[in-house]
């Protein structure tokens, strides 16, 4: 087994290697002289020079891109114009919240994707199917720049229920002590319900917006491959032995039948990354999407192409547990190879 | 339309007569399909309307799209603007239906760009395969490896903010799906027997390729298609909301949500909520169009 979960790590080095080769070509791809993006508007000619110097545009390709490889290797993103911070620093200190808002709203979708979808197969034609196909159809033709918007209004602005949209905390609060970087455990850790529920509070809307989103893959998944399994003869066969049917539902076809839902986790996790950009915009949420969109804005290329390249490789590493998660869930991954 | 089944291919060798019309056969195949399925229907009305507004935009809508001070500025909606007006006193409806064009040629020209390209590639990887087929599917693995908005925010930011650039980076990020497909489709398909007849006869390569495999692979293309329309059209609004693409005084309905987006706390939700039910509404069109299409030509998969 643990040859088996090498040689995934193994697997996922040529992804790396793409991932790398294509954020250098986009480097490379700049709109007229990186060079000169890079000295920054006030850049003097002599300036340009340096940076081409120090960027080495003025050799070949191939040099270029062991130079782009070892500045990588040693951490090195460059800096930002905007702010004239180093972008790793920026991107460290932010990717909690974008990673807190991602995983809250994964663990939001899979804990009604999955029950919805196993009470829709179980009673096809029923109204909880019809409510899990309306749920699934409508889920992914919403924008979720206006699903936030819709559930800010409706929920802050029209019941005053949620608070405002605006943040990861209430201005007045100062956030927890950083350990982990998620102000949800942070605050538990700190030993402040106070700043948990205030935190928490702030994460509903986000967390809402993006789950609603990914709950329609899953839940179609769920839903179909639950149907296949649950005509399946070991099904029949359980269920003839006088198994109770939560023992069948449950432990016989629920565990079949969550391997293709997990494989289309892959997807999931590309929706929640690309998407959680937008959700970081609606909700002002100062995460590593909110952070790019400002230098994108600013005309500020080394935050854009720092973040691109973390998200890929964030994307990478989500793809590379899941593929673990395999491992252990389906025996016949491990005996099979 | 080809098939490839040995059946078929005895039948296409029969007498033309003994046979109905293929035309007739799918049209009642499609009535047979479709009596079953109403929604679909009415995604195709809906689809229809979408295309009309499209084309007859700017003489459709009531007012001038960008003309500012048609009415008073963020005005509710009422008889004389529909939809209300925006901080500039535009009329939004007319914002709204204008909007529908630039939307559909980003969707379309991003979805045709994939379909022709991929479809290409995807083909001459399956027949050739070989160092062709490594590249093109190492190819596909590296684009697959970013998250798919996120890479598109990265080819846009850059190769220069424009709509060309959204269009092409739209039509990237989907490459992958449409060579997949077509590389399966021609593949289990390469050494079939309607194709040694067809090299037998003396066709060349290309030949083969371009009027024996490629329209065999056209079925699962166009689900593709249908299934895909949606998201492009998703991506591009995406893509324009945080900025990038069509700039700020045309009206797109992307940029329409992010100018109403702040209003939306202070109470005047009709300026980002019209564009974006109707964006909603394109979107959800597209996909049950597809899911339609699917139906049709893929009996398998229907849920």
């Amino acid at each position: 087994m643990l040859l088996l979960i090498a040689r995934r790590l193994l697997g996922a080095l040529p992804n790396l290697f793409g991932i790398v080769v294509i954020t250098f070509l986009l480097t490379r791809a700049l709109p007229g002289d990186p060079a000169a993006f890079f000295a920054g508007p006030a850049g003097t000619q002599e300036a340009v020079e340096q940076v081409r110097e120090k960027l080495g545009l003025n050799r070949t390709l191939p040099e270029q891109f062991w130079l782009y490889v070892k500045a990588l290797g040693s951490g090195d993103l460059g800096q930002s114009l905007s702010t004239g911070q180093p972008v790793r620093e920026e991107l460290l200190t932010r990717l909690p919240a974008s990673l807190e808002l991602v995983l809250a709203s994964l663990l939001f979708a899979v804990s009604i994707a999955i029950p919805l979808g196993v009470a829709a197969a179980r009673r096809p034609n029923s109204w909880v199917d019809h409510a899990c196909r309306l749920v699934t159809t409508a889920g992914v033709s919403l924008p979720t720049f206006f699903t936030g918007l819709l559930l800010a209004y409706v929920l802050y602005f029209l019941l005053g229920w949620a608070p405002s949209p605006i943040g990861r905390l209430d201005p007045y609060l100062t956030a927890p002590p950083t350990i982990t970087g998620f102000y949800t455990v942070d605050s538990v850790l700190a030993g402040e319900p106070q700043l948990l529920v205030a935190s928490a509070k702030q994460m509903v809307l986000p967390v809402l917006t993006l789950g609603i989103f990914v709950l329609a893959p899953l839940a179609r998944m769920t839903r179909a491959s639950m149907l296949a399994v649950l005509s399946a003869d070991f099904v029949r066969t359980a269920r003839a032995s006088g198994l109770s049917s939560g023992t069948v539902l449950v432990r016989y076809a629920l565990r079949n039948a969550l391997l293709p839902v997990i494989t289309t986790m892959g997807m999931v996790f590309s929706f929640l990354l690309g998407m959680s950009v937008i959700v970081e915009k609606v909700f002002a949420w100062p995460g590593v999407g909110s952070f790019a969109l400002e230098a994108l804005v600013a005309s500020d290329y080394a935050p854009v192409q720092g973040f691109v390249l973390t998200m890929a490789v964030l994307y990478t590493l989500l793809n590379l547990t899941i593929d673990l998660l395999y491992v252990v869930i389906d025996p016949r991954v491990r005996l099979g190879t | 339309m080809k098939n490839d089944t040995p059946v078929a291919v005895l039948a296409a060798a029969a007498p033309a007569n003994m046979l109905p019309p293929p035309a007739r056969k799918f049209w009642s195949h499609a009535r047979y399909v479709l009596s079953d399925n109403p929604v679909t229907m009415l995604a195709a009305g809906l689809f229809a309307v979408f295309v009309l507004l499209a084309i007859a935009g700017p003489w459709v809508a009531p007012y001038e799209p960008l003309a500012t001070n048609v009415g008073p500025a963020l005005s509710a909606p009422s008889a004389s603007h529909w939809f209300g007006t925006d901080a500039l006193g535009r009329d939004i409806l007319s914002r709204v239906i204008v909007a529908t064009r630039i939307d559909f040629v980003i969707a379309l020209s991003a979805v045709l760009a994939s379909f022709v390209t991929g479809g290409l590639l995807g083909a001459c990887a399956g027949y050739f395969g070989g160092w062709l087929d490594r590249i093109v599917m190492r190819g596909c693995d590296m684009v697959m490896s970013f998250p798919l908005f996120v890479l598109a925010m990265g080819i846009v930011a850059a190769l220069g903010n424009s709509v060309a650039n959204i269009i092409l980076a739209t039509a990237v990020v989907n490459l992958p799906f449409y060579i997949r497909v077509a590389r399966t489709e021609v593949n289990v398909r390469r050494e079939a027997g309607f194709v040694e007849a067809a090299r037998l006869a003396g066709n060349g390569d290309a030949r083969i390729l371009l009027v024996h495999l490629v329209p065999n692979a056209m079925p699962p293309m166009m689900v593709q298609v249908s299934l895909n329309m949606g998201w492009a059209i998703l991506n591009a609004a995406g893509l324009s909301f945080i900025g990038l693409g069509v700039s700020p005084p045309a009206a797109e309905w992307g940029i329409m949500v992010a100018e109403g987006a702040g209003y939306i706390i202070s109470g005047e939700w009709w300026v980002a909520l019209f564009p974006g039910a109707v964006l909603m509404l394109a979107v959800f069109t597209f996909n049950l169009l597809g899911d339609g299409l699917r139906d049709l030509i893929d009996p398998r998969r229907r849920t």
